[in-house]
């Protein structure tokens, strides 16, 4: 870390600094292309370090294959410590001191949505990597900010394709009380009901973020005599309301489907508790054998060792996306580089996936299947790849969705 | 017969909860009662004790006996960190001001957490459960897990044990009497030394049983310090501080009212114990069991007197104005914003002195008045379509009344039951802005608060902050020199005194605390416009204890403390979150240091330099 050198440098080129856009003034073609990361790397370390891992490798790559239009890449980190008003100042700090060409990543909504208020306020490009709110593309959508992960809406949506062939009729939810939570649980019942107008959701349970009381959960769940269960929970929560839910037999007879639990960062501490037949989405790592993707994992085992993660793949895609737009783009001024990222198509471990000109949401999707064991550990079987622009809204809903267009 | 599971089931769940809480809490109300230290660092040891006694266990033959002999040994090593925590840490800071220890305990929860996820990982660590551990009984048709009635069994166990080592013991009674008076006790030959540090280790040992205990219905998992050591507090004071048996009595109240809550109120969750909290302390301002503090203030130690700065230090101060104001001219716009947000830590950490300092008011929730402010200028602009100027003035009156009304409840009570009720209120708020997703867009946010055309650009902002921090937080000192401020130092100091030479000390204290609300509340309207959002963090838990940091670390007794430790802790934070991904550590690390070398806070130190070079 060159820290005092570069703030000092940056105490120097001041009096100019707050003059000239920076993004402009580094017009040498030789210098390396600089994207600033920010992700909350002390508060989600679970989800974030092997995020960090995928980045890494996919820098390697791109810079290996001679970076972007003859420009290297380089990203400079920081870590929000998990707290939107950090994530801004560190973006101010990336923007005018080390003078990055773009922002990039964050994993919790409250940190997106704060960047790409921040990118559209300083007109610089942000692509976010992992937070999965609606509002960054929709309600709160601009000009300036892509995303690569599918939504809430487009995690609930692939979750209900499968959910609406149950014969189930009485269904009851449980999660996280915070707006990913409630917006995962309204449009899952929505997108359900209008599928299925036989269907009535008859309790929900809003545990506290990492606080909840699995017991009681499970007992108030299973005292609505429900047909299936719709789980939001993750990390910690979950693995104490499958605890709790296996030894009280909550899960016995009745349908369950689960948002997220099938990426290896959730089902992974499940261990050989694991439910089976548990309808989820997440990501297969072990069995998922395109080309694409075991050039991937093979690449990631043989430099870190260990397998990848979602977060990994996040990551590496994250990079690849990064990439792609800026070799699309005409020139380096925010106009001109969103412009290149509206259509940008790149490669990612799950196959092409593009930036949607119309909501500027990358339509890369995910993986639904069910849970299974297998040696005492869980693993996701019968899955298939459903592509993100296979369950959008259609186009005029996306409009409407989306007030502040372009 | 499922009227009886219905019931009997929930009851049961609400019992393994409570017994769950006891054991965490039940080690820092003995802590508490008799070293007076508010030890935050218990939840860093309920969370080491959860991953000792999951390596342990894992590698013992999978059977009850195996469990056993692992939660002991759990308990065991727990001891020997809580001693040597005593040793190495707090019994350095025991004579420092009220509630600093409390800043030495949270530089070891930043530490803990960079030393746990680096001996363990990041990932959570579930016990495989052998089958005894899976087993269930069946009542009234519904099934329980079994290991939760052994934990349930337990309970009253642990605390019959306890009751007797308190009761029964030459080492109990000399910690009861420890806890009624430490001077007498001292007086009396009784080597105080080594009953601290023995309290300490009971207390350590009792925190990692909590977390073996945890360990089959969940998972060692690095968010668990922080949520058992929020609930242990709310249990210790809701119990009656020190008390053992209110402890007991206040784990069954919380975990009866959650089990059962949760089914009548699911959306409940986030406010329910703060709520149970708040309404037990305005009816019983000591806890369940808790006994009022034996000396009433009557006569406590003499304070120095607070005069005017010394010339010295006033051209020193007006150096570094005069420097401030023309900052803008030879700084960036990064160099300035990260000023402007300085100067609103300044003014956030001034108004916690105000109350805490003087007005003998500490607040483990300060930062509800700054979210007040924050979210008032957010409504303002988003709901009034609100100029700035008046986003600005809206914070502090929303605040400034806020406080007024609450206040009203906290100036009853004293000492470390007056800060948890703050808490209590602040949690609720948090809530309350985390939750109404409708008006407040939730943990998500109001975007869009961003400043007035005139005052858009760093400069001009800088400039804004400048002018509205000093002027803040210098009028706080003017009202500190006023008679006002005096009578408020003598309501701290004796309220009996005071009160008997004619001063209306509850509405002196309510004022001071709407005022200091208030101020608070326009740092958080200063924020929202930096800024250009508002979001639940603001109100936080870890936000309010950034303000107690900021304080106790630049020295609580003098004027200049909130300053300096104001602009210490925000330099030092945001220099280390850049600069290395162990910031905890370091940060953690410096606190301690620091603490170690300046139990008077840095103002409060750099005073006594300048006391032996220059005597008064």
């Amino acid at each position: 870390m060159n820290k005092t050198s570069l703030s000092r440098r940056a105490l120097l080129a001041a009096g100019t600094a707050a003059l000239a856009a920076p993004r402009l003034a580094r017009a040498d073609t030789s210098a390396p292309i600089r994207i600033g990361e920010i992700n909350s790397y002390s508060a989600i370390p679970a989800f974030t370090l092997p995020y960090r891992n995928g980045w890494q490798l996919a820098l390697e790559h791109v810079n290996a294959a001679g970076g972007v239009r003859g420009r290297t890449l380089e990203v400079i980190s920081r870590d929000d410590a998990g707290k939107p008003q950090d994530a801004v100042r560190l973006a101010g700090e990336l923007l005018e001191s080390d003078k990055v060409d773009l922002l990039a990543g964050g994993f919790l909504s409250n940190v997106g949505l704060a960047l790409s208020d921040f990118s559209a306020q300083k007109q610089v490009i942000y692509i976010a990597g992992e937070p999965l709110t609606d509002a960054l593309v929709w309600q709160k959508g601009q000009k300036f900010c892509f995303r690569l992960r599918p939504s809430t809406y487009v995690q609930a949506a692939i979750l209900v394709e499968e959910a609406a062939k149950l014969p189930a009729k009485r269904w009851v939810s449980v999660a996280p009380n915070y707006e990913y939570g409630q917006s995962a649980v309204k449009w899952f019942s929505e997108l359900l009901k209008a599928r299925r107008p036989d269907v009535e959701f008859v309790a929900a349970q809003w545990p506290a973020l990492g606080h909840i009381d699995a017991g009681a959960v499970a007992e108030a769940l299973a005292s609505a005599k429900p047909d299936a269960i719709y789980n939001v929970t993750f990390g910690p929560d979950l693995t104490n309301f499958v605890r709790q839910g296996n030894t009280r037999g909550l899960f016995e007879g009745r349908s369950v489907v689960s948002l997220l639990t099938g990426e290896p960062e959730y089902l992974d501490p499940l261990g050989d508790e694991t439910p089976p037949g548990w309808i989820v989405t997440g990501y297969p790592w072990a069995s998922l054998d395109t080309p694409a993707h075991v050039a991937f994992r093979d690449a990631y085992q043989k430099k870190f060792n260990d397998y990848p993660r979602m977060g990994s793949v996040v990551g590496y895609s994250l990079i690849q996306a990064i990439a792609a737009g800026l070799s699309r783009a005409g020139g380096m001024t925010p106009d001109q580089l969103a412009g290149g990222f509206a259509g940008a198509a790149f490669e990612t471990p799950f196959g092409q996936a593009l930036f949607r000109p119309l909501d500027h949401q990358s339509t890369l999707g995910t993986f639904l299947g069910k849970t299974a064991l297998r040696d005492g550990k869980g693993v996701m079987v019968d899955w298939r790849y459903v592509d993100g622009a296979a369950v959008m809204p259609p186009d005029a809903e996306v409009r409407k969705l989306r007030p502040g267009a372009g | 017969m499922a009227g009886t599971g219905q019931i009997l089931i929930p009851l049961l769940t609400g019992l393994a909860d409570a017994a769950g809480l006891f054991f965490v809490a039940s080690g820092l109300t003995v802590i508490f009662g008799v070293t007076r230290v508010v030890n935050f660092a218990h939840g860093s040891l309920t969370m080491l004790g959860a991953y000792c006694g999951w390596s342990l266990i894992s590698r013992l033959p999978p059977t009850p006996l195996g469990f056993a002999l692992g939660a002991l040994a759990t308990m065991a090593i727990l001891a020997v960190i809580g001693a040597g925590l005593e040793i190495g840490l707090l019994r350095r800071v025991y004579r420092a001001p009220e509630l600093f220890q409390l800043l030495a305990t949270f530089g070891v929860v930043l530490m803990a957490q960079d030393i746990v996820q680096w001996l363990w990982g990041v990932e959570d660590l579930a016990l495989r459960r052998p089958p005894w551990l899976r087993a269930f009984v069946t009542l009234g048709g519904a099934r329980f897990p079994r290991f939760d009635l052994v934990v349930i069994a337990l309970f009253p166990l642990v605390f019959l044990l306890l009751w007797l080592l308190f009761t029964r013991t030459r080492w109990g009674r000399l910690v009861r009497a420890a806890t009624e008076d430490r001077e007498m006790v001292a007086a009396l030959g009784v080597d105080q030394r080594l009953l601290f540090t023995s309290v300490f280790a009971l207390g350590a040992a009792l925190a990692g049983l909590g977390g073996v205990l945890m360990l089959p219905d969940a998972s060692a998992n690095l968010g668990m310090d922080l949520t058992t050591v929020t609930d242990a507090f709310v249990v210790v004071v809701v119990g009656g501080l020190g008390s053992l048996p209110g402890a007991a009595l206040a784990s069954l109240l919380i975990g009866l009212l959650q089990a059962f809550g949760i089914m009548l109120v699911p959306r409940a969750t986030l406010a329910l114990v703060f709520v149970v909290m708040a309404v037990v302390l305005v009816l019983r301002p000591n806890g369940l069991l808790g006994r009022p503090p034996g000396r009433d203030g009557g006569g406590g130690e003499a304070r120095a007197l607070v005069r005017p700065a010394p010339a010295v230090l006033r051209r020193f101060g007006l150096a570094v104005l005069v420097l401030a104001a023309l900052a803008p001219l030879f700084l960036g716009p990064y160099a300035l914003a990260v000023g402007t947000e300085m100067l609103i830590a300044m003014l956030f950490a001034a108004s916690l002195h105000f109350m805490m300092g003087p007005g003998g008011m500490a607040s483990f929730g300060h930062a509800a008045w700054f979210g007040i402010g924050a979210y008032a200028s957010a409504f303002a602009v988003h709901l009034l379509a609100a100029p700035m100027p008046l986003g600005l003035l809206l914070a502090p009156l929303a605040a400034g009344a806020t406080a007024a009304l609450f206040g009203a409840f906290v100036v009853r009570l004293s000492g470390v039951y007056l800060a948890m009720l703050t808490l209590a209120f602040a949690q609720i708020v948090w809530a309350i802005a985390f939750q109404w997703v409708d008006l407040t867009g939730g943990d998500n946010g109001i975007l869009g608060v961003w400043p007035a055309r005139w005052a858009a650009g760093p400069r001009g902002f800088y400039w804004l902050a400048l002018a509205l921090a000093v002027a803040g937080t210098l009028g706080l000192r003017v009202i500190l020199a006023a008679p006002f401020g005096h009578a408020l130092r003598g309501a701290r100091d004796s309220r009996r005194r005071a009160e008997a030479i004619g001063l209306p000390v509850t509405a002196i204290q309510l004022a001071a605390f709407a005022l200091s609300g208030a101020q608070a509340g326009l740092a958080g309207g200063l924020y929202a416009y930096a800024k250009g959002s508002v979001f639940p963090t603001y109100i936080s838990l870890g936000h309010s204890v950034d303000a107690l940091l900021m304080v106790l670390l630049g020295g609580v007794a003098t004027m200049s403390g909130p300053i300096v430790g104001a602009l210490a802790y925000t330099g030092l934070y945001d220099v280390l979150l850049s600069a290395t991904s162990l910031w905890r550590l370091v940060l953690g690390a410096a606190i301690i240091v620091l603490v170690l070398a300046a139990p008077e806070g840095i103002a409060g130190g750099a005073l006594k330099l300048w006391q032996r070079v220059r005597p008064a």
